[in-house]
């Protein structure tokens, strides 16, 4: 930023203006060093340099110039870069505040702005109307790859993507309040003080940079004996002054949602030239509000005519705002075409601050005789009664052609801009959103809202209000306090919509309706005659009230030139829905800190450190990070897994099993309700012993399953799978809260209370003996559990094995559980002791026929399918799926049953989901009889093993079946699910 | 043997800035404890405190807190020395269930005047002084994890979570104490 | 997102707290294993699935942990009470009903006329 009293555009007006222009800042447009002032937004200062043309429009590529000075701006969409990472495209300019060093580019021309070859489009136009891609793009299909798609997406989208990561970061705040104001012009500003002096906690936002509304571009009124915007700023100073209100500026109130939820968008350095890296680019508040005070203003509408669109064609508030607010000139001959009073204040402004009008054109042929008055005192020529029906000027518009309502008295005005309004729009959009209902007001040409859904009360210009004193009453009966005083202000009364001047029905014509979308009078009008007849159709079929404009604009002519079509009356059609956002919002304000390591949930266990330290690979199971293997140096992932799977069954392995689900279930009810949860009979199951159990759900079909142990008479360590913790507690306290109250039982997840090590293999209790007390090691059978000490700390020992070797699992509170494990491992290593991993410990069950549940299980597989009836206690009444498991097509012959695999060439590895035939040679498409659920390489087997679902598998031992693939069917032999030590005398030793 | 460490997840990290400071806290001895309407006076009596009935709420009597998580559940904790498990193990099962569960949780003191702000960044409950007073407790959710808030005094508050989720929990408190300064 | 009265927080709490469960007030039957398929079905396959008024289950699993049980609208997404676990099915007042409904949207848009022309051609 230099300090200096140089020039930010020849186009200043003097003495005029809010802007500090004791400092120039430095910013770039299409690569060219320009100035403006601090304040001033990327529209007003290229408007200060003179620079009306800043795009070209979607589909024609016609030349366009900054229509709007407000978030509904449909033009001057731009790119704004602060390096090659932080680069944004689609930026509107009337909203990007200028900051020192700011990359400004126009987009969707090439190669250059003012010579732009897609402009032919607009030459073709009569041949792209309404519908053209429905049209056109329809056959051949064999042109769609390579013709109609590559063309459509060239065309597509406005803009380019940043290729870099966004290095910026974006924050969350959830928020309360008593009231909600969106919205900072006069309305939303008395509402928030009357309600944070009355002791309610309030949050006032606006989308600007400055509070104020349309008081900005007024330079008469006056609120309470002072210019109404020293009014504004001692009102906001006072706001933010007190405790029980958070002023929020550039903050969008973009969403309305049920219960009233209302989200903001806080823009919080686009505006800053060197951002403390600390902040957040964006924040995202989600408020919840006793009341929400709707605030947001009106939009005006431009009017529809020929050549409507041509740069320096500009909403008259548009230009009031810019010379009394930024203090810019947007010409030095204007022209006036209106049908609302404002504009004529408007014109009156402009004209005082050195921008002549040329002639004032009303639509209406009756305007207030003051308004006539001034024009006269000023000398300005006026012709009501008129329409414009064309406009020249290539690159910037030269001339107006202005004819009398009758069609008479054709005359061509010179002109270098030309200011319009139709009237307002009242911004509808959140109170449309909050589901409220909106009204017809046929006297005024607009919705405005009516029924609410929501806690939520209109202010101001979106209910209607036409004047500042109207906005204020607003407020005070919104908030059940006195109105503030006003004086010299203007009204919004007068409108036009609908109708459409010039070539109406010429195939040139080029009455835009949506700027944005390039849609004219003439496609709503084509829309309808080609069946549209809902304005939902209508919509969709021109894309009019699309993209970022979502109604802003567009929204009324259309519907009012469809209506007329139609032949119906506008209420009769309805509006098309205003959906949320408002204004566009980043993809980082919505993910906010949700990125990089909060992307989510690394969950790791406290053992973990140790197997990085040792060089692990992990793998992600659900949140968890889990110890894959642990390679030596110069093995890969198949050797470093053959040497685990080797070394715990000749010597042991040592594996963190800590993630593994636990639930304590206590109470005099433990057993009753263990005997509801699982298929298995518990009442017989002695305290010190462990059991393996099954959880159906309803449907008869496996849910999870683990090991439990009886601690007590009313006490069970149950286990889940480590994926199955959360659903299987969920699962639990369903049954026992919905269906058993009264039970005395009581389940707490003790998952991460305990570190889990795993200990397995014929040397297993030789390692762990020294370290474990108060428990008898030679009193502990397979299938046990003991509580005492080890290492000198609390433990639940288990004598359990998914290994099929002799092995323990030591149970000891989390945070010795990496102490621990060091001192098994600094007595067990000399003896042989391998960390193993979780793909080791998959291979190792395997070779055992173990399964796992959600591999070798998918949901349809019932206990008899995975070999597993026995672990249904058969004499029992009840367990969650005893029922389920009549259902006739679960004991129906033909299931497919869990059956082991060999391939017949013992060094092929069957790929995991890899469908089975009975006949290779059988025609496509193939009868699949089962597919393969597991498949490994054992080392300890000396070939491949897999685990497959077959139909009737049980009955097929011996049988030679095919499993195709791409280079040719692998033959494989079904056999039995165990392949090491059937008779279990490792797991016994 | 003696020689065995305790290592809790957050050891010997620390931050703080404008507004807020972060610190883990000290191990302490935890129980989730669960009893029914009938046997909540006589729980009580075992342990020596009056266990909170109303929701929300949290009372600390000699230095052994009870937060009422759910009209059957409470959160007993105390510093190792207060002889909590003693108290604890001599509950009997068929008046209730008591489950050590000091090494599940960990937890961290979040201090300061923005502290209720870096809150706020992830959870979505409100935390004015009116809806969560000093000892107001609740378990709710910040970011993507599930946590239990204790509100220990207008600005500092005490953040349970599981051992596995700290470390999500402390880089989110972190991430939202940079950015929480409007 | 909606915001939920726990009936045993006794308070509004915000929607990520909870997660819904499905329709209220459907029993398990005491004698499931002697039911028949069709009672089976009714009980664990058949849900109604109105547009409107529903009673629903809901689990504030973030919070106190509770299955409570709720009545919602479905189309406003308004609540009209909820109330514990085990609580009766509640009778609701009209007043209750209409509270909760959404606001009608005007009638004529969705279904316009068909034009003379395309009538002409149907026939």
């Amino acid at each position: 930023m230099s300090i200096s009293s140089a020039s930010a555009g020849a186009n200043r007006i003097k003495n005029r203006g809010r802007l500090n222009r004791a400092r120039t800042i430095s910013f770039t447009w299409d690569g060219k060093s320009l100035n403006a002032y601090d304040g001033d937004t990327l529209a007003s200062a290229l408007l200060a340099n003179g620079i009306h043309l800043t795009g070209r429009s979607f589909k024609y590529h016609r030349p366009r110039g900054i229509l709007s000075a407000g978030p509904e701006e449909p033009n001057a969409i731009v790119d704004i870069a602060r390096d090659t990472a932080r680069r944004q495209p689609n930026v509107r300019a009337t909203v990007q505040e200028v900051f020192d060093g700011m990359q400004a580019n126009s987009q969707n021309r090439f190669p250059a702005l003012i010579f732009d070859v897609g402009a032919v489009n607009d030459f073709f136009g009569p041949f792209i109307p309404a519908g053209f891609y429905y049209k056109t793009f329809m056959w051949p299909a064999s042109f769609w790859k390579h013709v109609y798609e590559p063309f459509i997406r060239r065309a597509a989208g406005l803009g380019t993507a940043p290729t870099e990561a966004d290095p910026d970061t974006y924050a969350n705040r959830y928020a309360h309040c008593d009231v909600l104001v969106a919205g900072g012009g006069p309305a939303g500003i008395a509402a928030a003080l009357a309600a944070a002096r009355k002791g309610k906690s309030v949050i006032l936002c606006d989308e600007n940079a400055d509070f104020g509304g349309h008081l900005r571009a007024d330079i008469h009124a006056q609120i309470d004996g002072q210019p109404a915007m020293d009014w504004v700023a001692s009102a906001v100073a006072e706001l933010r002054s007190l405790d029980n209100a958070t002023v929020l500026n550039r903050t969008t109130a973009f969403g309305y949602y049920t219960a009233n939820m209302v989200a903001l968008a806080e823009r919080v350095t686009d505006h800053i030239a060197d951002p403390d890296p600390e902040l957040p680019r964006e924040r995202l508040w989600q408020v919840r509000a006793g009341t929400v005070l709707i605030a947001t203003g009106a939009i005006e509408r431009h009017l529809v005519f020929h050549g409507n669109d041509r740069p320096a064609v500009m909403l008259a508030s548009a230009a009031q705002m810019f010379a009394n607010h930024f203090g810019v000139s947007i010409g030095k001959r204007v022209g006036v075409y209106t049908a609302c009073d404002s504009a004529w204040q408007a014109a009156f402004d402009l004209h005082e601050a050195g921008s002549p009008i040329a002639l004032i054109v009303d639509t209406r042929s009756e305007v207030p005789s003051q308004l006539l008055a001034k024009a006269n005192d000023l000398g300005i020529a006026v012709k009501p009664g008129h329409k414009v029906t064309a406009t020249s000027g290539r690159l910037r518009i030269s001339s107006m052609t202005v004819e009398a309502e009758n069609g008479h008295g054709k005359e061509k005005t010179p002109i270098d801009a030309l200011i319009v309004s139709g009237g307002w729009t009242p911004s509808v959009h959140l109170f449309s959103q909050s589901r409220g209902r909106l009204k017809f007001d046929a006297d005024n040409g607009r919705f405005l809202p009516d029924e609410v859904a929501e806690n939520c009360i209109c202010i101001g210009g979106c209910n209607g209000a036409m004047t500042l004193a109207d906005a204020l009453d607003d407020a005070a009966n919104a908030t059940g306090s006195k109105p503030a005083n006003c004086e010299e202000t203007g009204s919004m009364v007068g409108y036009q919509i609908g109708t459409s001047n010039g070539k109406t029905d010429s195939a040139f014509d080029k009455s835009f309706i949506d700027f944005q979308n390039d849609v004219t009078a003439k496609d709503i009008r084509l829309a309808v005659r080609e069946g549209m007849l809902s304005i939902e159709h209508v919509k969709r079929y021109t894309t009019t009230g699309m993209a970022t404009d979502q109604g802003k604009m567009s929204n009324m002519h259309g519907l009012a030139i469809a209506a007329t079509e139609l032949g119906r009356e506008i209420p009769d059609i309805g509006l098309t829905t205003f959906r949320a956002p408002y204004t566009p919002v980043t993809f980082g304000t919505i993910i906010n800190h949700a990125k990089g390591k909060l992307f989510d949930v690394t969950r790791t266990t406290p053992i973990h450190s140790w197997a990085q330290e040792h060089g692990a690979v992990f793998e992600d199971v659900g949140n968890w990070k889990r110890t894959w293997y642990f390679p030596k140096p110069g093995e890969d992932m198949q050797a470093a897994v053959n040497r685990e799977c080797a070394a715990t069954r000749n010597a042991a392995g040592i594996f963190d099993a800590s993630t593994l689900g636990k639930i304590e279930v206590v109470g005099p009810d433990a057993v009753k309700f263990m005997e509801l949860m699982y298929t298995n009979p518990w009442q017989k199951l002695a305290v010190g012993r462990c059991r393996y159990g099954i959880m159906l759900r309803e449907d008869g079909f496996i849910y999870d399953d683990g090991v439990v142990g009886r601690l007590a008479e009313d006490r069970f360590h149950v286990t889940t799978t480590t994926g199955g913790a959360p659903r299987v507690l969920n699962h639990m306290e369903d049954y026992l809260q919905t269906e058993f109250p009264d039970w005395k039982v009581w389940l707490t997840s003790t998952s991460e209370q305990w570190a889990v090590i795993a200990v397995q293999g014929p040397k297993a209790r030789e390692i762990i003996e020294p370290f474990v007390e108060d428990i008898d090691l030679d009193d502990m059978p397979h299938m046990s559990i003991r509580e005492g000490r080890f290492c000198g700390v609390r433990t639940r020992l288990m004598r359990v094995s998914f290994t099929g070797e002799l092995g323990f699992e030591i149970n000891v509170p989390a945070n010795y559980g990496r102490s621990v494990w060091e001192k098994i491992w600094e007595r067990g290593e000399p003896l042989g002791l391998t960390p193993y991993g979780t793909e080791a410990m998959h291979v190792l069950r395997a070779e055992k026929g173990f399964i796992i549940v959600g591999q070798d299980t998918d949901g349809t597989v019932t206990p008899d399918d995975a070999n597993l009836s026995w672990a249904i206690g058969k004499k029992k009444t009840d367990f969650v799926g005893i029922r389920g498991l009549k259902r006739i097509d679960l004991v129906a012959e033909g299931r497919r049953q869990l059956v082991g695999l060999k391939t017949l060439d013992p060094r092929e590895v069957l790929e995991e989901g890899a469908q089975i035939v009975e006949d290779p040679h059988q025609p496509i498409p193939m009868k699949m009889i089962g597919f393969v659920t597991s498949s490994y390489w054992s080392e300890n087997c000396g070939r491949s093993i897999a685990l497959a679902l077959i139909e009737n598998g049980r009955a097929q031992m011996g049988e030679k079946l095919h499993v195709p693939m791409a280079n040719g069917a692998i033959a494989v032999e079904v056999c039995e699910t165990v392949f090491i030590d059937p008779d279990g005398s490792k797991l016994n030793g | 043997m003696d020689d065995v460490l305790q290592i809790e997840p957050l050891a010997g990290r620390r931050f703080a800035a404008t507004g807020i400071a972060l610190e883990p806290a000290p191990f302490c001895e935890r129980f989730s404890l669960r009893a029914g309407p009938e046997e909540v006076a006589e729980v009580g009596k075992e342990i020596g405190i009056a266990l909170p009935v109303k929701p929300k709420s949290s009372k600390t009597l000699k230095k052994i807190s009870a937060l009422w998580l759910g009209p059957d559940e409470w959160l007993i904790m105390a510093a190792p020395e207060t002889g909590l498990s003693a108290k604890m193990s001599k509950l009997d099962g068929t008046l209730c269930s008591a489950v050590d569960v000091s090494h599940r949780n960990t937890a961290i003191y979040v201090e300061g005047p923005n502290a209720l702000a870096v809150l706020n960044a992830g959870c979505p409950q409100n935390l004015s002084l009116t809806a969560f007073p000093k000892g107001a407790c609740s378990r709710t959710i910040i970011g993507k994890s599930e946590i239990i808030l204790l509100r220990e005094s207008p600005e500092r508050f005490r953040v349970e979570c599981w051992r596995s989720f700290s470390d999500y929990v402390w880089n989110f408190l972190v991430d939202a104490g940079k950015s929480a300064q409007i | 997102m909606l915001l939920i009265q726990c009936p045993y927080c006794q308070e509004d709490r915000p929607e990520i707290e909870f997660q819904g469960a499905g329709e209220a007030h459907i029993a398990r039957p005491a004698n499931i294993a002697d039911i028949s398929d069709a009672e089976f079905s009714e009980y664990f396959f058949i849900r109604d699935n109105t547009k409107g008024i529903v009673f629903e289950r809901w689990r504030h699993t973030h919070g106190c942990g509770r299955f409570f049980n709720a009545v919602r609208n479905s189309i406003s997404d308004k609540f009209i009470m909820t109330y514990k676990a085990g609580e009766p099915k509640p009778e609701l007042t009209e007043e209750q009903i209409k509270a909760a409904a959404p606001i009608s949207k005007k009638p004529a848009a969705d279904k316009p006329e068909p034009s003379p022309s395309k009538a002409e051609k149907a026939k």
